[in-house]
């Protein structure tokens, strides 16, 4: 692409992979969770391909196959820890521990050390959508052109 | 053919404008035992401001787990469609 398309997509990369990371991180607080948040930094891999091509992204495929597995066992395991009553209990949640720290009914500030496994859950979603959107768009981009011969 | 298809066309439309008018009305659901649940008591249960965050990752877990099942299943098949394969 052209210098201004490469400048802008630099300009703003670190905006797009922050907005990312907060959507996710604050999953529990705010509008937003893994799901969305991992679509966001997904959308910057797309920025990124689209501005500097695949052909630099092409050795990234097996880490973001690694990150997607990651998520995946993490997610799992992090349901497996309430099997001692129900798979998926949230035994984190008002312990006081981590991510324990309880929360009054109605309208708070909203603390970020809330949710029990809820925000572990989150990056968990976050990195598999993002690695698993991260490459789908890199795989069409370096298999799904003409170029490929 | 031609009548059966504007039969059809006009069948479909009228369905939906039935359905837009005879809409239940906005703010009054049929069944509210389960948001009054969640909305008195998730806060407290499962720590989280975000309601939405606390049904979709607690109280309904195994939908999640699905849905990132058929997340995997999309990247799987993206990433064998595109493969490289041996000429």
């Amino acid at each position: 692409m052209s210098v201004v398309v490469r400048t802008i997509a630099r300009l703003l990369l670190p905006w797009v992979l922050a907005f990312g990371g907060y959507v996710i991180m604050h999953g529990h607080l705010t509008p937003g969770g893994g799901f969305q948040g991992g679509a966001v930094v997904a959308s910057a891999v797309a920025l990124v391909v689209i501005a500097f091509g695949a052909e630099g992204l092409k050795g990234q495929k097996n880490l973001f196959s690694f990150l997607e597995d990651l998520g995946a066992i993490a997610f799992v395991a992090l349901a497996f820890l309430g099997i001692g009553s129900t798979f998926f209990r949230n035994v984190l949640a008002g312990g006081g521990g981590l991510f324990g720290t309880p929360v009054p009914f109605g309208p708070n500030p909203g603390w970020l050390n809330t949710g029990g496994t809820l925000p572990l859950m989150n990056w968990a979603v976050g990195l598999k959508v993002l690695a698993g959107l991260g490459s789908v768009v890199l795989l069409l981009a370096l298999f799904g052109g003409k170029e490929d011969g | 053919m031609r009548w059966l298809r504007l039969g059809a066309l006009l069948l479909v439309v009228g369905f939906l404008l039935g359905t837009a008018v005879w809409l239940r009305p906005f703010g009054s659901p049929t069944a509210f035992e389960m948001d009054d649940y969640f909305l008195k008591n998730a806060q407290v249960e499962a720590g989280a401001n975000n309601v939405v965050t606390s049904v979709v990752f607690d109280y309904r877990g195994f939908d999640t787990l699905g849905e990132a099942t058929v997340l995997l299943c999309a990247v799987v098949g993206v990433a064998f469609i595109l493969r490289r394969v041996k000429p």
